[in-house]
């Protein structure tokens, strides 16, 4: 294959993935909020009713505070573009991502961490109490999420002497014992973990409220409006699908195509897709039966994250 | 050539100070930064030539220091330390000659500030004992002079200067123990001489020497518990200087420990770096944490230069730990890292205090809690700021991502092939590293949202203008150096290499792919910074068009509109409402409540009328440090105790001081007998 060929499929890859993250993270939103309304007795909105909202989001006018500055209008702009940055170059459907070489697990997690602090200084900017108290809490949540990440991340580089994303995701098809080891298990349990609470899901944030004394996420975006408002709800839904589609992969990599050809990249893509499916259907169900936990109680699940990632980093020391 | 560039530095040098100190206000700072620059851009060539050809300069004269001599090699370790301090002298004093109207152009202060930042840039050039020690008295003693510049103004200053002096020369008497007693031992005063005899002490002897040299170089470098003087020091000196202070002098203290440990000793076993890791933990811990929950501007930063400090410590002991159970090639990228993340730290800490400067001169306020809004009052600035912080918080694209990244590959490549002790210790330290990583980027989010983001929460603030074109050119060009180095780090990595490996770390650490790619040689990591940047900016690129796109084809217009915020259906918002960094701070400090220990003070006034209705309600919470509150209040306090107690010794008669000197004698000749 010529070298032209080879950059116009790994370009084109690139699109599909970041195209699928976009339509597949609404999407998500509206299954997730489908299962919890059925299990709460209701029918609830249709699976694509986030779709809905973003279209008509974007037809809206922005509103911005009258004494923010450009920090506000970047904020939404770049939690969307770091999640693109980083659905291009990850191994979501194939492992073979473009740039694959360089696709490193600590630079992945640092470009989102972007995201999120420009999300926090532009909650900073509204110049309002609530812009403040959602990026505080916020920010502390995710210095006390970072040890508990890193370190699951270390565990589960150590047996395969790399941080490279598609190589963690290829030696779980070549060595599946990889997979059933301790360390990554243990390590994959922090992670979800870390997922819960970056997300802002139950229970460390509840996505669905807006009361003002319990709000994290939804306080710092409050003063957002229409394009802007649109951005973040994309943006925050295609992290979580990221996100996700990163943990089924390095749990259940089977399906990801691990050549190159459209058809087990389409394969690939399916898989990805029920994987999510899967694991988000699962979140829904135990978010209805999990109350939000209190702010100061916090520290405590993260705690335990991290100790269960530092657990899998000695095992996965001791069982070299 | 290279003899020529050394004369120029110490002439140019001294040649500023003595025009600072000599013309008449008007013209004194312009010809002193004028000749400081001549000074720096000799030591830039002479270290730019060492790194280039490898070649190390050497020069000797027995005829400026009596008795001694002067003994002067640069070599390439000593190099890369000489070009991150002249680059922030450059800036730094850029960036004077706008401040110096701000109450900088005093005769003492141009006098001391370019005998500052020429010891700065001889030190590393130092290769006898002699040298050594005058070059770092000079430069502790001229920053003192620094730190002193506003006290008739701050009371404040004042007791930042004592905490600075005693600190810093209690640190260099324990320098001059170690170095005498490597000569002693040697039976001669230069490095090369030590580094001769050194390897024939016994165990017990080099352990010492390098406990010792190590406790003097980290109170220079700020490693907790001896870092009293750094949030003092730092916050009260004006703002070039400050940045001197944390950009460049700090890295001395590093420098210290690396010549001593590596050069002079030749390395060592296991605990030494057990013992410089632990240092490295304990610093970057407590300064990231304090830093967190410091609402005072300058303060902050000055507890995220220990800090940073713990960083490269960290890194510079796990270097050490892989070295020593003989895994050459992860102790080298160990050095490389710690190399890059001092010179990072020199880079975004300068441009981050003297943006703070600025802060300072346009508001006349450091406390966080009294600004807000300068983002649109003092744009360049801001996004000074902006950038060094995000590089702190060692996000993408920028300098410090690329050092943070490096130390992480270094230490995961290190863990498995390394004995038990090593693994514990490195695991914990990856975790120090993680949990200081995330409290960095609280505060940093803090400094830049508070300070500079949503609403000025004093009228100084809302007063406030951008400052004059040196001071935002000299911050400017530091922040543009993070980019630079974030985007393309390969750019310093060779010398960097260079530098570890005259420090004792051989070994090739990357290969570059071109200027894009970052390989590490022999291990699985690589890292492509610019295009990681890149795709960032096609992505929010794409982003903006698309949602240009998508509005287009609606009516609502115009597209953005500027409103007030929504204020739960009060009418009018004040800015006082706001978050102030003391309350951002609030939950991290309550997190770490048993740490920290703040002290909180409640004061509720009632009406006289009735006890039901308040009139006043005040809250103070002040979390000073507890380090000085719980182990040097009490050891001042002993001293004290000690002094008083001694004073019925010397009573004034000249009969019991002759009975002393008489006593002392008769000990003596008995120990020597």
């Amino acid at each position: 294959m010529s070298d032209l060929a080879r950059v116009m499929t790994e370009i084109l890859v690139a699109i599909v993935q970041v195209v699928a993250v976009v339509l597949g993270g609404p999407l998500l939103l509206g299954l997730m909020r489908k299962v919890r309304s059925r299990l709460e007795g209701r029918i609830g909105a249709p699976i694509h009713q986030p779709l809905l909202d973003l279209r008509k989001l974007f037809a809206k006018q922005r509103m911005r505070p009258r004494e923010s500055s450009w920090v506000f209008g970047a904020g939404p702009v770049l939690l969307v573009a770091t999640a693109v940055a980083v659905v291009a170059v990850s191994p979501l459907a194939t492992t073979r991502p473009p740039l694959g070489q360089s696709s490193d697990f600590f630079a992945v997690v640092f470009v989102l961490l972007l995201g999120s602090v420009f999300l926090a200084l532009s909650a900073l900017d509204t110049g309002t109490a609530f812009g403040g108290m959602g990026s505080s809490r916020s920010m502390t949540i995710g210095a006390l999420a970072e040890p508990a990440l890193l370190v699951a991340i270390l565990a589960m580089s150590i047996p395969s002497h790399t941080s490279n994303l598609p190589a963690l995701v290829r030696i779980g098809l070549t060595h599946p014992a990889v997979i059933a080891s301790p360390a990554r298990i243990l390590a994959l349990a922090s992670f979800l973990v870390v997922i819960l609470a970056e997300s802002g899901r139950l229970p460390v944030d509840n996505p669905s409220t807006h009361l003002e004394l319990t709000m994290i996420h939804e306080a710092m975006v409050l003063e957002y409006s229409g394009a802007d408002l649109g951005l973040i709800v994309l943006g925050e839904s295609m992290r979580l699908v990221f996100l996700l589609g990163l943990l089924v992969n390095l749990l259940i990599p089977w399906g990801v195509a691990d050549r190159p050809g459209a058809v087990f990249f389409v394969v690939g893509l399916v898989a990805l897709s029920l994987k999510v499916a899967v694991v988000g259907t699962a979140i829904a169900v135990f978010e209805v039966f999990t109350a939000k936990m209190r702010l100061f109680r916090l520290p405590e699940l993260l705690a335990g994250g991290f100790v269960l990632a530092l657990l899998g980093a000695v095992t996965a020391v001791v069982a070299r | 050539m290279n003899e020529v560039c050394v004369l120029t530095v110490a002439l140019a040098g001294t040649a500023a100070a003595i025009l600072g100190a000599a013309l008449p206000p008007s013209t004194r700072v312009g010809a002193a930064v004028m000749f400081t620059w001549v000074s720096c851009v000799a030591a830039l060539v002479a270290a730019v030539s060492v790194l280039h050809s490898g070649h190390v300069i050497a020069l000797s004269s027995s005829a400026v220091i009596p008795l001694t001599g002067v003994t002067v090699v640069l070599d390439p370790l000593g190099a890369v330390f000489v070009i991150a301090i002249a680059v922030v002298a450059l800036a730094s004093t850029l960036y004077w000659l706008g401040y110096a109207s701000h109450g900088l152009a005093t005769r003492s202060a141009s006098c001391a500030l370019p005998l500052f930042v020429t010891s700065m840039l001889l030190v590393p050039f130092a290769a006898s004992v002699a040298t050594f020690l005058v070059l770092w008295e000079l430069m502790a003693l001229t920053s003192l002079v620094l730190v002193l510049t506003d006290q008739s103004r701050r009371e404040a200053a004042r007791s930042a200067a004592q905490w600075y002096a005693v600190m810093t020369h209690v640190g260099a008497a324990a320098i001059l123990l170690a170095l005498v007693m490597l000569s002693a031992h040697s039976g001669g005063q230069t490095f090369a001489d030590i580094e001769a005899h050194a390897r024939h002490l016994s165990g017990v002897a080099r352990g010492t020497i390098f406990v010792i040299a190590l406790l003097g170089f980290g109170s220079k470098a700020g490693a907790v518990p001896l870092h009293v003087w750094l949030p003092k020091a730092h916050a009260e000196a004006p703002g070039p200087a400050s940045a001197l202070m944390s950009g460049a002098m700090v890295n001395l203290g590093i420098y210290g420990i690396v010549l001593v440990g590596n050069v002079l000793l030749g390395g060592g076993p296991v605990w030494w770096w057990l013992l410089v890791s632990a240092l490295g933990v304990v610093s970057a811990l407590y300064g990231a944490l304090y830093a967190a929950t410091s609402s005072d501007l300058k303060r902050l930063l000055a507890y995220s230069t220990a800090d940073n400090m713990g960083l490269v410590l960290i890194a510079l002991g796990a270097s050490g730990m892989f070295a020593a159970s003989g895994h050459r090639s992860t102790a080298a990228i160990a050095m490389v890292a710690a190399l890059l993340l001092m010179v990072n730290h020199s880079l975004f800490k300068g441009a981050l205090f003297l943006a703070a400067g600025a802060v300072q001169v346009a508001t006349g306020t450091r406390d966080l809690d009294r600004l807000g809004g300068l983002m649109r009052r003092m744009p360049v600035t801001g996004v000074v700021f902006l950038v060094g912080a995000l590089s702190v918080a060692a996000l993408p694209p920028l300098n410090g991502f690329v050092g943070e990244w490096l130390l992480f590959q270094g230490l995961l490549h290190g863990l498995p092939t390394s004995n038990t002790s090593v693994v514990i210790s490195v695991a914990v330290a990856v975790a120090a590293l993680a949990l200081t990583g995330g409290l960095t980027v609280a505060a940093f989010v803090k400094a830049t949202g508070i300070g500079f983001l949503g609403r000025p929460r004093s009228e100084e603030a809302a007063q406030a203008h951008e400052v004059a074109i040196t001071m935002r050119a000299g911050a400017g060009a530091l922040a543009a150096l993070c980019l630079v180095l974030g985007l393309v780090p390969m750019l310093v990595l060779p010398a960097l290499e260079r530098g570890a490996s005259s420090a004792g770390r051989r070994g090739a650490t990357s290969s570059t792919n071109g200027w894009i790619s970052l390989h590490l040689l022999g291990l699985h990591g690589v890292l492509a910074p610019s295009l990681l940047a890149g795709g960032l900016a096609a992505a929010a690129l794409m982003v903006i068009a698309t949602r240009r796109l998508v509005h287009r084809r609606s009516h609502a217009w115009p597209a953005i509109n500027s409103t007030e915020p929504w204020g739960s259906g009060r009418q009018v918002q004040t800015a006082r409402m706001q978050y102030t960094a003391t309350s951002f701070a609030e939950p991290l400090q309550r997190v770490f409540d048993d740490v920290i220990r703040p002290s909180r003070d409640l004061d509720v006034s009632h009406l006289a009328e009735s006890r039901y209705y308040i009139e006043r309600i005040a809250y103070r919470t002040s979390s000073d440090d507890v380090l000085e509150r719980q182990f040097y209040r009490p050891l001042i306090a002993g001293v004290r105790w000690w002094g008083q107690r001694a004073r019925w010794l010397a009573n004034g008669s000249v009969h019991r001081y002759l009975a002393y000197g008489l006593i002392a004698l008769v000990i003596v000749l008995v120990v020597v007998a």
